[in-house]
């Protein structure tokens, strides 16, 4: 499937904001968090804003995106549509949060548990509107939903240990929490790989063209010489070995070098620790980036089989 | 509203394929432009059709394929559109109610006055039936010609999908396949019609009749017999050319 750069910042910002989001609300009405303005804001603010960044780069993969308002609509049946609810809905609480929190100097229980509850509900749902797709079947594994969450969880752990320490915050248990994590994530991101790579291909091209039993069908004469939408959407490849490295690329970026970068910082403090702080959050990015590349650039539709693809 | 209609239809408009008869000529592809171009669904884009690199959004696909090896080796022709699915994923994942399942003939549609462009239910589709038009931006797909099939002022022989006029070999029947007694039911009773990959669970409605076993296999026992060596005319052309 084509990585279109939309989805790539979409999934990837709002995923850590709304992981940003639980996790500050969740330190905060735990008393981690002093209840003082400042305190806050330096996260919640971060959070909404990588939240609205995402939801408005989502905005450019449609290509009528005046009519987007009608997403809202269809949230009994689609996941597209309960993720649009879910997002917007969670800004209610979330904004109540900031307010008070901000302005009033206290975290009002009930706004911190919602917007937490509303944050993992929309990845959740993100999550879904690929895991149920049928004809993909690397997305369609009981798997990838946990994978979204468990990534939002990690961005938005290692994002409050930067900016707690960049903001004279305790930063420690967002930290701990941070390396416990790390590794269960992206050990459960490789276990998706592996699962996603051993999948026996469920259509062949010769049951696809209706003739299962004749042995296997070879492409002849393409339907079109010309381009078309569905190709140049369906049919991105990536070889395998680039996969491969960028997987290891990923890891180390996503992975590894944020987990180290954590660690030094809760063992350092001061500039070293923001440094740190830093520093983990840009690798994280990158390795975020590349992993989520892959997500696409590696699935395949079942339509490929009608173009060449021997089996998905 | 993108649920689908409950129960399912009891009238299942669809095509049933002949891939036996079907040469892959391409007729039906471009009546289908042709037709719907101009009809509900159009226009249909066509980018830099005289360009380097022309594109444009079609409703069918004919693909041709060889399946099978030495004399049991044939051509096989696949038509592809969509199937009007009776567990139409392409319609539950819409988020905006563009696309349906009409509750009286099953038909699958996309409402274009109410289609963002998102492209999911091109991704949900495993026969890759949908495509985003690129001039409109929004999703385009065989309509069963819904403008032509009940218009009661176009002859009653005309009241079928432009492709199945079109067809020159009849590869192409249209009808209701919930109706066993329906021509095109029984005919899928005759020919064993095959419901295509039944096993990712969309029960399509549109069928595809398998080719008949190739008729070289069945002749291979009589070749036709060598020429007398003596006699005669050919003995004569035999004895000329032999050697
Ligand atoms: S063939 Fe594809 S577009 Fe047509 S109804 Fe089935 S899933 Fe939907
Ligand atoms: S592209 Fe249009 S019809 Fe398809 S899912 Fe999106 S809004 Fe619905």
């Amino acid at each position: 499937m084509r990585p279109a750069p939309s989805l790539l910042l979409f999934t990837t910002l709002s995923g850590a904001g709304y992981g940003l989001l639980a996790v500050w609300a969740l330190l905060g009405l735990a008393a981690v968090l002093p209840a003082e303005p400042r305190a806050g804001l330096v996260g919640l603010g971060p959070a909404l804003v990588a939240i609205a960044a995402g939801l408005f780069a989502s905005r450019f993969h449609l290509a009528r995106p005046e009519r987007a308002w009608r997403a809202f609509t269809q949230w009994r049946t689609s996941w597209l549509s309960r993720e649009a609810v879910a997002a917007v809905a969670t800004f209610a609480p979330a904004l109540a949060l900031a307010a008070g929190w901000s302005l009033e100097s206290r975290i009002p229980a009930a706004a911190a548990l919602l917007a937490a509850a509303g944050a993992a509900l929309t990845v959740l749902c993100t999550g879904q509107i690929y895991a149920t797709l049928v004809p993909i079947p690397r997305w369609h594994q009981p798997l990838t939903t946990p994978v979204f969450l468990a990534l939002a969880l990690a961005s938005g752990l290692v994002l409050a240990f930067a900016l707690a320490a960049a903001s004279g915050l305790d930063p420690g248990l967002p930290g701990l929490l941070a390396l416990a994590v790390l590794p269960l994530v992206w050990g459960l991101k490789v276990l998706w790989w592996r699962l996603g790579d051993r999948a026996p291909p469920r259509v062949t091209a010769a049951a696809a063209i209706g003739v299962p039993d004749r042995g296997p069908a070879r492409p002849i004469e393409p339907a079109h010489t010309a381009g078309s939408w569905l190709l140049d959407e369906t049919g991105f490849r990536v070889a395998r070995r680039h996969a491969a490295k960028l997987r290891r690329l990923a890891l180390l970026f996503g992975g590894a070098s944020p987990w180290s970068l954590v660690a030094v910082g809760l063992a350092t403090g001061g500039g070293a620790r923001i440094v740190c702080g830093l520093a983990a959050v840009l690798s994280l990015a990158l390795g975020l980036a590349i992993e989520r590349w892959l997500f696409f650039a590696e699935a395949k539709h079942t339509a490929a089989v009608w173009y060449g693809e021997r089996a998905v | 509203m993108t649920a689908l209609p409950d129960p399912p239809p009891a009238r299942r408009l669809g095509l049933v394929i002949d891939l036996d008869t079907c040469v892959g000529c391409q007729a039906c592809v471009v009546a289908c432009k042709e037709w719907n171009g101009g009809g509900h669904p159009g226009p249909l884009a066509d980018l830099e059709p005289y360009g380097s690199r022309p594109a444009g959004t079609w409703l069918n696909r004919v693909h041709g394929f060889e399946v099978g090896e030495g004399a049991a080796g044939r051509t096989v022709y696949f038509p592809r559109s969509c199937l009007h699915c009776e567990n139409a994923l392409c319609v539950t994942v819409c988020p905006t109610g563009a696309s349906f399942k009409r509750a009286e003939d099953g038909i699958v549609l996309v409402d274009e006055a109410k289609c963002i462009g998102c492209g999911l239910c091109a991704w949900a589709c495993p026969y890759g039936a949908r495509e985003l038009d690129p001039a409109s931006g929004v999703m385009k797909k065989c309509t069963l010609c819904v403008d032509r099939i009940g218009d009661e002022r176009l002859p009653a022989e005309d009241r079928v999908p432009a492709c199945v006029a079109a067809c020159p070999a009849r590869a192409r029947h249209f009808g209701d396949l919930g109706d066993p007694e329906s021509a095109v039911a029984r005919l899928v009773a005759e020919r064993g019609g095959v419901e295509l990959l039944a096993e990712l669970g969309y029960r399509p409605t549109n069928r595809y009749l398998p080719p008949r076993p190739g008729r070289r296999l069945a002749a291979d026992g009589d070749r036709l017999e060598d020429a007398p060596a003596e006699g005669g005319f050919l003995g004569w052309l035999d004895r000329l050319l032999g050697d």
